[in-house]
């Protein structure tokens, strides 16, 4: 059968005849595996470009003859979700845009990209906002840190709040983020609403200079494990135990969640990596990603050579698409021969948020199962 | 444990709609009604729409809010119960570690290409591990709980025996008891705090969903359907056995996979000899003597098939 593109390509090629393609059809074009990238307007050339690790990162769409049209068709794995933008060329500079014939977008802290979404993937409905589930509270906390100075937290208070409940405490590197580009509060609200995690306390922080501050850096873990937890330990009402408390970031923030791990074993008896960037080694002690990873390569080598159980259970994810793969698989069997309880979970996806944020249901209820499996009405 | 009881109806899930209330009818029952509602936690006072469905005269025995004064009241005996809570809650998470490894050493052991007896042997010997660790599991949960009531003796204890003498009382005015669901841990715990079944004298029972789990020897917990992997069902802690060689599982439609056979087989293979019974809405159980005499659910069979419309016979 033909796709689309080839019937458009076998047609008149007349200006009605490219209406006619256009009209009532979604973009990208997504015919089983095959998704076709389409842009339609004048132009030297139109090119994709998007971050797929193992693809060239950037592709010239063809121009079907006689038209304005440009497509390259991809053959992309069930399930897969790939961000994107198109780069048009004209007069000789290059202009990289949203496609706009495609409404999806995914925001990040650069801005926001087109989003396609191969066969097999849907956008999970437990990240957006549901009628019967009522919403926790954000406040946000100032933290004087003998370490860092004044630094701002963002609170989660999960819907019905009680001052008698003992809650779990879940710290989040980078939760700002993960509120504005991942869904974060939606998330919880939800998950907990469908019984799938149990209401919880979530610190949401962030940091001026993360790159530096995440990469295994002591300062960061007292200001966590001697600071900001005793102090939220103190004002809320959370059940103060290693099984109850955990770690959680994606990228960087992933290597902080570890290395403060390392350097606190059995302080946070559950950790959740996503896309760690867990850069090592096998010999020398230099990584091809540059100085920013020495102290990163330094953290992780040392703890190849001498893997320890610093917590209890353990959730990984990582996107297939992304270049940090190999990273965390290696991470895997090294973490599991501690006697860690560690869950692996791979997409098709990339080193994004919505990455990060279609694992959070998965990850968040592994580590702390709700009361989905003891409540029968 | 607990007293076998003549009557007594098990009923399916009450969500959307309850049909205890048509239960009671049925049964004849005019009131007054002693309810229990604790597995619905903080919520245990918002009954209005289920007392107007039973429509006979209701007193709920506020389970939940009296073990709240009663711990309020009894620091000591308040710290004890977390603490066995703790400790159940850690021997349950060992527990649980060792039910994944013997599944995957079940799945390991069924994917070799071997003589298919020698494979159907290993296969009961999985099924009989699995057998072992749930038995394993409920010795440590009656030694903790046995521990706890010969440590603390809470019957004795002012602030729980002062609740007795008013729920007995109820007790004594009420023809039936009605056990909603709920979180059947809360609902287990209140109802053993206060020893409910033996205040229970000539009361007809009726129990939906979780309520009726608790009610038969063992309870299990399930879900096929987990927000992450797959579901293995684990054994809770014994239930009051007031319901002789049953193990329930409400809301079958939501909760399992009726299309993984050799799950279901297994499940049932696990529990056996005890009968394994799923309900929908709708469904029914009636005991007498401690043994089921009539029903209208499914039962699940160690082959396993699904038997719909089982009638007990």
């Amino acid at each position: 059968m033909l796709k689309a593109i080839e019937t458009l390509q076998q047609g008149p090629r007349t200006a009605e005849a490219v209406d006619a393609f256009f009209a009532g059809r979604t973009f990208p074009i997504v015919e089983g595996h095959t998704i076709t990238f389409v842009y339609r307007g004048e132009a030297e050339a139109i090119h994709l470009k998007h971050w797929v690790f193992g693809l060239p990162s950037s592709q010239q769409l063809t121009r079907v003859e006689g038209t304005d049209v440009w497509f390259l068709a991809l053959e992309l794995p069930p399930g897969s979700r790939v961000e994107y933008k198109l780069e048009v060329v004209r007069n000789g500079n290059g202009e990289w845009r949203e496609d706009s014939l495609n409404p999806n977008r995914a925001r990040d802290p650069f801005g926001a990209n087109s989003v396609a979404h191969g066969e097999g993937y849907a956008i999970p409905p437990w990240i957006h906002p549901h009628p019967e589930t009522q919403p926790g509270k954000i406040d946000e906390l100032f933290l004087d840190s003998k370490v860092f100075g004044r630094r701002r937290v963002e609170i989660y208070l999960p819907a019905r709040f009680r001052r008698t409940r003992r809650y779990p405490l879940l710290v989040v590197h980078d939760g700002h983020d993960y509120l504005r580009y991942a869904a974060l509060g939606t998330i919880l609200d939800n998950l907990i609403h469908r019984l799938e995690i149990p209401g919880m306390i979530v610190a949401m922080t962030s940091s001026p200079d993360r790159l530096v501050e995440y990469a295994n850096d002591e300062r960061h873990a007292s200001f966590l494990t001697d600071e900001l937890v005793p102090q939220l330990e103190r004002a809320l009402p959370i059940d103060a135990r290693p099984q109850t408390r955990c770690l959680m970031g994606a990228s960087f923030g992933a290597v902080a969640a570890l290395s403060t791990a390392w350097r606190r074993p059995g302080y946070f008896g559950r950790l959740l990596l996503q896309s760690g960037s867990f850069a090592f080694t096998d010999i020398g002690d230099r990584n091809h990603r540059g100085p920013l990873f020495d102290p990163v390569v330094a953290f992780i080598n040392k703890l190849r050579a001498q893997p320890v159980a610093m917590s209890e259970r353990v959730f990984v994810s990582c996107g297939m698409y992304e270049s940090l793969i190999y990273e965390n698989r290696s991470l895997v069997p090294m973490l599991q021969s501690t006697g860690m309880d560690v869950r692996y979970v791979e997409a098709r996806d990339g080193h994004n948020w919505e990455n990060w944020r279609d694992r959070l249901r998965e990850g968040l209820s592994w580590l702390f199962p709700g009361p989905l499996l003891f409540v029968y009405e | 444990m607990g007293q076998l009881t003549t009557n007594i109806v098990l009923l399916g899930p009450q969500q959307p709609s309850p049909d205890v209330g048509d239960a009671l009818q049925e049964a004849g029952v005019k009131g007054p009604v002693a309810l229990i509602t604790a597995g619905w936690q903080e919520r245990e006072a918002e009954d209005q729409a289920l007392v107007e469905h039973l429509r006979v005269k209701t007193v709920n025995l506020k389970l939940h809010a009296r073990s709240e004064q009663v711990f309020a009241a009894d620091k000591e005996l308040s710290a004890a119960a977390k603490a066995r809570q703790t400790r159940l809650k850690a021997v349950n998470d060992f527990y649980r570690i060792r039910l994944d490894h013997a599944f995957e050493a079940a799945h390991a052991i069924s994917v070799r290409h071997v003589d298919p007896e020698l494979l159907a042997e290993e296969q009961h010997e999985s099924v009989e591990a699995l057998k072992q660790l749930d038995g394993d599991h409920l010795e440590r949960c009656k030694v903790s709980h046995d521990h706890f009531v010969e440590s603390w003796q809470p019957n004795q204890r002012p602030a729980v025996a002062k609740h007795r003498e008013e729920i007995g009382k109820i007790l004594d005015d009420s023809e039936a008891i009605v056990v909603m669901g709920g979180h059947v841990v809360s609902l287990l715990n209140r109802m053993k705090l206060f020893d409910v079944i033996g205040l229970a004298k000539k009361q007809r029972w009726f129990a939906a969903a979780g309520g009726a789990m608790l009610l038969t020897e063992r309870v299990f917990l399930f879900h096929d359907f987990p927000p992450h992997g797959t579901g293995i069902a684990e054994v809770l802690d014994h239930g009051f056995g007031l319901v002789k060689s049953l193990v329930v599982l409400p809301d079958f439609c939501h909760r399992i996979d009726s299309s993984d056979r050799g799950g279901i087989a297994r499940f049932v293979q696990r529990i056996a000899p005890a009968t394994c019974v799923a309900m929908d809405p709708g469904g029914r159980v009636f005991v007498e003597g401690g043994l089921v005499r009539r029903a209208l659910c499914h039962r699940l069979g160690a082959d396993g098939s699904v038997e719909e419309g089982w009638t007990g016979c």
